[in-house]
């Protein structure tokens, strides 16, 4: 069911763990399956261009979910922020050289990850946001909420 | 960390969801195939041997269940005796009543059957169940009303391997004149089912569960009892059930019994022993891990637990990598992405939901695979929590 390259990932993840003092955070989550993604990444800037000097990720979800989380992590080290944005879910399921069916809405929850740690780090910065990315970030929001309180008790014992 | 945990053998811990055929099982179907291969329908020489190999496999059904051979009915799977039972005594009896009650935790093929019958001018209700999975048979007293006309509650549950109080319910529903099936799928040939004994009017058994052979399957029907046929044709099955009769998967599903209850009382003693050690080592061993279902009243091959903060498939794919091979019901690894209905009508939270596996055990299962899998598993539920953000080091206590 799974290619050999999504077990390698799920079995050898990349870029696994948490940024201390991370210049963004994204947290997402999907309502349908109960999956979570934290996403933290470190941004440095050359001249004009904010490049993503270091990702790491943790997933608490399936092996599709963990596979794709740690391949977009790898995609996206070292890019700058626009292009990293232009990432998207194909880009994701290609490198994993497909995921079933059934499985395509993680890939879609690795994209919504790092919109939203992106996001986190511009309005951090006080910049602009793009507007697609301001929309993206909205309708994380709300489904984000709904989940939350499905693990309230769980986040809310987590030390920072 | 050891470097033995790139072992090459594969141990299977997942006899729930099928068993392998038993070598002897293989050896009585053989001439099935070949020599003896004619249609028991036939009166010829080759019909009538294969004629009388077919009723001698009903004998062993009939005495195994303490009941008459004209009761035995064979089929293809347990999908479709449950689905005949159901859709089956709707049709025959639906001048009596238009109401129908299963338990909330029965297999897919009993609620979409049920289902599917509600779409077709029945009442269908769910009867609920306590924390454990059994039926609440006050509850249930209370759903039987005068139009109800048949309950379909499992013997024992395919996924918690929780036992139902299948003679208390025969009991009920002999007093309030309701027909009783039961799916014993996962009971059958694992303990004694007499048929004189309790108030069971249709009951469901599958072959390739009890080390027998996949697509052969019966439905027992007491005497008395009118059944609408699923498969029209050419009258098999004293009429009931049209098909050209498998008689090498009816041979080899009743030497499977045979096997089953030959060794029946040994084997039970056994895997008892086997469950309770993975269930006590578990629960001590790994924080933060629980036991769904009951602690006693469960079928002896079955482990249901689960882990906070993972999820169930994660875990399944990381034990696989070590050669084991168990079962979830994770909502990931629905074909629906559902959470388990059963898990949910034991009242358990979606999020712990989430991280339940199924060890189940078998013929072919000994102390030493067991003593791997406990070896194995607290490291990969340590590697899975270390992926998860809501893991355990971050837990405040």
């Amino acid at each position: 069911m799974y290619t050999e390259k999504v077990l390698e990932y799920f079995h050898k993840p990349k870029n696994l763990g948490k940024i201390k003092n991370a210049d963004g955070v994204g947290k997402v989550g999907n309502l349908a399956c109960g999956d979570m993604m934290y996403l933290y990444i470190k941004v440095k800037k050359d001249g004009k261009k904010e490049i993503i000097s270091d990702i790491k990720f943790q997933t608490f979800g399936c092996v599709a979910a963990i596979a794709t989380s740690s391949a977009i992590t790898e995609m996206v080290k070292g890019k700058e922020l626009k292009e990293a944005l232009e990432v998207s879910k194909s880009d994701v399921i290609d490198s994993l050289e497909g995921l079933p069916p059934i499985k395509i809405h993680c890939s879609v929850l690795a994209t919504e990850a790092l919109a939203e740690a992106i996001y986190d780090y511009l309005l951090n910065n006080k910049r602009p946001i793009p507007k697609d990315l301001e929309k993206k970030h909205n309708h994380i929001v709300k489904s984000n909420e709904m989940l939350a309180e499905r693990y309230e008790e769980w986040i809310e014992n987590q030390e920072e | 960390m050891k470097t033995t945990k790139t072992k090459k053998k594969r141990i299977y811990l997942d006899y729930a969801a099928t068993t392998p055929v038993d070598p002897r099982v293989v050896k009585a179907m053989l001439p099935y195939f070949t020599e003896k291969f004619g249609n028991p329908a036939s009166i010829h020489s080759a019909g009538t041997e294969a004629n009388k190999a077919l009723e001698k496999a009903r004998a062993t059904f009939a005495d195994y269940l303490s009941c008459d051979t004209t009761e035995i009915f064979f089929t293809s799977s347990a999908t479709e005796s449950n689905n005949w039972a159901i859709k089956g005594i709707a049709s025959a009896y639906k001048i009596k009543g238009k109401k129908i009650i299963v338990s909330s935790v029965e297999h897919d093929c009993v609620l979409n059957s049920s289902k599917w019958l509600s779409q077709n001018g029945f009442e269908v209700e769910r009867a609920p169940v306590d924390e454990f999975g059994t039926v609440k048979i006050e509850e249930l007293k209370k759903m039987i009303t005068p139009d109800t006309i048949l309950v379909s509650i499992m013997h024992s549950n395919n996924e918690i391997g929780t036992l139902q109080p299948v003679e208390e319910i025969g009991k009920l529903c002999r007093e309030k004149g309701v027909l009783f099936h039961t799916d014993a799928a996962q009971s059958f040939g694992k303990m004694p089912i007499n048929m004189k004994r309790l108030n069971i009017d249709l009951l469901t058994a599958s072959s390739h569960k009890i080390y027998g052979p996949k697509g052969v399957a019966l439905l027992y029907i007491r005497k008395g009892v009118v059944i609408e046929p699923l498969l029209h044709g050419g009258g098999h099955e004293r009429g009931k059930r049209s098909s050209t009769v498998n008689v090498a998967g009816i041979v080899g599903f009743a030497k499977a019994l045979e096997i089953c209850v030959k060794e029946m009382y040994d084997e039970k003693l056994r895997l008892t022993k086997l469950r309770d050690k993975i269930i006590k080592s578990i629960l001590k061993n790994i924080p933060n891990s629980h036991l769904n279902g009951h602690t006693t009243n469960r079928l002896y091959n079955n482990v249901n637990v689960r882990f906070d903060f993972i999820e169930g498939e994660a875990l399944m794919m990381e034990l696989d990598h070590k050669g084991i091979e168990v079962s979830t019901v994770s909502a990931c690894a629905s074909s629906t992405l559902q959470f388990s209905h059963v898990l949910l009508a034991c009242g358990i939270e979606e999020k712990y939901a989430q991280g339940t596996i199924r060890i189940s055990l078998g013929r072919f299962t000994n102390e030493k695979d067991i003593n791997y899998l406990l070896e194995v598993l607290p490291d990969a539920v340590k590697k899975m929590r270390k992926i998860s953000p809501l893991n355990i080091e971050n837990w405040r206590m």
